[in-house]
């Protein structure tokens, strides 16, 4: 990027800089002998052009909107509208939730975030054996239409868009989804939101699998297809690194693993006969905004250059869009401290700092008292308004990708890139992703950087505050917690109970049996089936329960 | 003479996916001289304590995080009493608010980690309570 000439003076002006260091490191040892990123990445003392001389600025940075997408996918960014505020919520009865979201709403937010009980994302009615002890704790229970109903209830699903966070059931609660909007009169082709769906990431890092990976696989191509006809607007998946960095993967771990999935999916939709230049247009991804300021930022940008060139040069993809790596970011819950909670505002604004330089599209941000129980109102409140002076009052968001040409962020941005490439190479000699996982290879990586992350705090190799460090004396919580009463499970099997008495039962039978026919069928469309039945208020457990009998359950492969 | 390894089952009950705190702790624990029995994820409190009482368990740490603690811990402990296997101890840690903890020690769970405790504070006092426990059966 830049003339012989100028390298060599930049290269004279180093010889002298390195002179000057020297004298005061005689004087004054740094704090430590390397640095590195959170994720590990050796550290310079400083860049300068040197580090970055062999880019190009056309084809590996570009402009804002222009491939490779480094800077950006729209060309004016948050000059135009900002990323969507999308906080992610849900806990007790629809009833419950609904309130929530209608005060998330009235407070400014720009779209919903639906956080489903584990009951609920495992295919299990709130009366199964299973889901004792469960409802409503993570998020809201879902059995059926009718509960649907009541939790987007007084929102007009053509002004909102809504994320759900549901993987193994994820054609269920579109289908209820779908029948909402009917319901309120809007037609599905305009409704818009996006549905996690990204099985894989299940089995390696969140746990709320079902069934085997090659049902699961058909299920989620299954959507592919029938979006692509009927509901053009919506986010057929959210490819999901965020939890996999929960889950404790490095950086360029996120990133490789993310974009592996990614490959996986796009390569068996391509097989069940899908244009990646259409489904490619609604595949979103989702990331995780840790600690590591400058790491994040470099980690978002190489996400989105990788993305767009395995797109064109691996898939033969042209259409612009569906190169455009899309993305929602999360805080990272597993830095929130229960020690002082407080300083948790501060760690997640630093974070969402990071989203939003690293041309975020959406971002929920943490609520302090996380790292303790659901966050109250007040906490969800703060987090949201933290996003609020991000966007309105530290004027990041006024000019286009300020942090491009950092020359620590470009290097930074090629070091995550070479990183994830050498383990995307590795899974695919490994035959991709499913292999790769069916052999505990991911498993593996993210479980061992977990381990080393645990031991360089108890090592103090790393700093957190109020944790290892600057510890107070006597801690005095008085956060107000949010606690889901043991009397939300009852609830729900009471109307559960009621809503079974009241349904046409046959129909109920005849359309789940049509959902096993297409199970056994891989010619037919799952999709349609299912509305079907959601539609006559079969519950979500009953469908599930159709295709455990015809799938099978996937069963864990421990690796420790 | 050699004091017997400990051994010591960590547990993930229900419908909870988060495991990385279980296989950290899992890992840790084993490392400091312990001989572990992770049993992976969704687990019924009938499944945890047979796999304790098979094992010849001396504790069972669990590891929730979905807010489901009550129900876990009082159920795998009135569980372990019916089986007469109460010299098991139990522990735990996860996402479980102070405010729970007293009622969860009543019940008879040895000790709650939450986040953030140093998994050599955890090790310290697993080896401390099977050491005292070991010494009672002995009497």
């Amino acid at each position: 990027m830049f003339g012989k000439k100028e390298l060599q003076e930049i290269q004279e002006l180093k010889r002298s800089y390195e002179i000057a260091v020297e004298k005061v490191l005689l004087k004054n040892p740094e704090r430590k002998k390397e640095f590195t990123t959170v994720g590990g990445i050796p550290l310079n003392r400083v860049y300068s052009p040197e580090d970055i001389q062999d880019q190009n600025y056309g084809s590996d940075i570009g402009y804002p909107g222009d491939y490779p997408y480094t800077r950006g996918v729209q060309p004016n960014m948050y000059r135009g509208r900002f990323w969507t505020m999308r906080m992610y919520a849900g806990f007790s009865t629809a009833e419950e939730s609904n309130k929530r979201y209608r005060y998330l709403l009235a407070q400014g937010g720009s779209g919903l975030s639906v956080a489903f009980d584990l009951p609920t994302q495992i295919g299990y009615d709130s009366d199964h054996p299973m889901a004792q002890g469960e409802c409503g704790k993570v998020g809201v229970a879902i059995d059926s239409l009718a509960d649907m109903e009541t939790l987007f209830d007084q929102i007009p699903l053509d002004k909102v868009s809504t994320s759900m966070t549901i993987n193994a059931p994820a054609a269920v609660l579109l289908a209820m989804y779908i029948c909402v909007g009917e319901k309120q009169g809007i037609s599905m082709d305009r409704l818009s939101g996006t549905i996690q769906n990204d099985i894989l990431k299940e089995y390696i890092a969140r746990g709320t699998y079902i069934f085997p990976p090659k049902p699961s696989m058909r299920l989620i191509t299954d959507i592919f297809g029938f979006c692509s006809e009927n509901v053009p607007k919506w986010n057929t998946i959210s490819i999901s690194g965020y939890h996999i960095r929960e889950a404790g993967s490095t950086a360029a771990q996120e990133v490789a693993f993310t974009l592996a999935d990614a490959i996986a999916y796009v390569e068996a939709a391509i097989k069940a006969g899908l244009d990646p230049n259409v489904f490619g247009k609604r595949l979103s991804f989702f990331f995780n905004a840790h600690n590591g300021f400058l790491e994040e930022i470099a980690k978002f940008r190489a996400a989105r250059r990788m993305w767009a060139q395995i797109m064109k040069t691996r898939f033969g993809v042209t259409d612009a869009k569906a190169q455009m790596l899309r993305f929602h970011t999360q805080t990272a819950g597993c830095t929130l401290t229960a020690q002082q909670p407080e300083n948790n505002i501060v760690r997640v604004a630093l974070q969402a700092l990071s989203a939003v330089l690293g041309g975020t599209q959406s971002l929920h941000t943490n609520s302090m008292d996380e790292a303790l129980a659901l966050p109250t109102e007040k906490s969800v409140g703060i987090a949201l308004k933290t996003q609020q002076i991000i966007a309105h009052e530290s004027g990041v968001t006024d000019t286009v990708d300020p942090i491009a040409g950092s020359y620590a962020i470009e290097a930074l941005t090629n070091d995550i890139q070479t990183m994830a490439e050498e383990y995307i190479r590795k899974i695919d000699d490994m035959d991709g992703m499913l292999v790769a996982i069916e052999k505990g290879y991911v498993q593996k990586q993210i479980q061992d950087a977990a381990y080393e992350y645990q031991k360089a705090i108890e090592n103090e190799d790393l700093i957190v505050v109020g944790v290892n460090k600057f510890r107070m004396k006597e801690e005095r919580r008085d956060l107000q917690l949010l606690k889901v009463d043991e009397s939300v499970g009852r609830m729900q099997i009471s109307k559960l109970k009621k809503m079974k008495e009241t349904r046409d039962n046959i129909a109920v039978q005849n359309a789940l049996e049509e959902v096993r026919t297409a199970a056994r069928d891989e010619s037919l469309n799952m999709m349609p089936r299912i509305i079907d039945a959601v539609k006559c208020y079969a519950t979500e457990g009953e469908i599930c329960g159709v295709l455990r009998e015809e799938f099978g359950e996937y069963t864990e492969n421990i690796v420790l | 003479m050699a004091e017997d390894k400990i051994r010591v089952v960590v547990a993930k009950p229900g419908l909870d996916g988060h495991d990385r705190g279980a296989k950290v702790i899992a890992r840790a624990l084993r490392d400091s001289g312990m001989e572990v029995i992770y049993t992976g994820l969704r687990q019924t409190p009938e499944q945890i304590v047979e796999t304790a009482i098979q094992e010849d368990a001396d504790a069972i740490g669990i590891s929730i995080l979905s807010g489901a603690h009550e129900y876990y811990f009082s159920k795998v402990i009135d569980l372990l009493k019916e089986k007469e296997a109460s010299d098991i101890i139990v522990f735990g840690g996860g996402v479980i608010p102070e405010d729970d903890v007293p009622h969860l020690l009543e019940i008879g769970a040895g000790a709650i980690f939450g986040p953030g405790t140093p998994t050599t504070s955890c090790s310290e006092w697993l080896k401390n309570a099977v050491k005292e426990k070991r010494a009672m059966e002995t009497r």
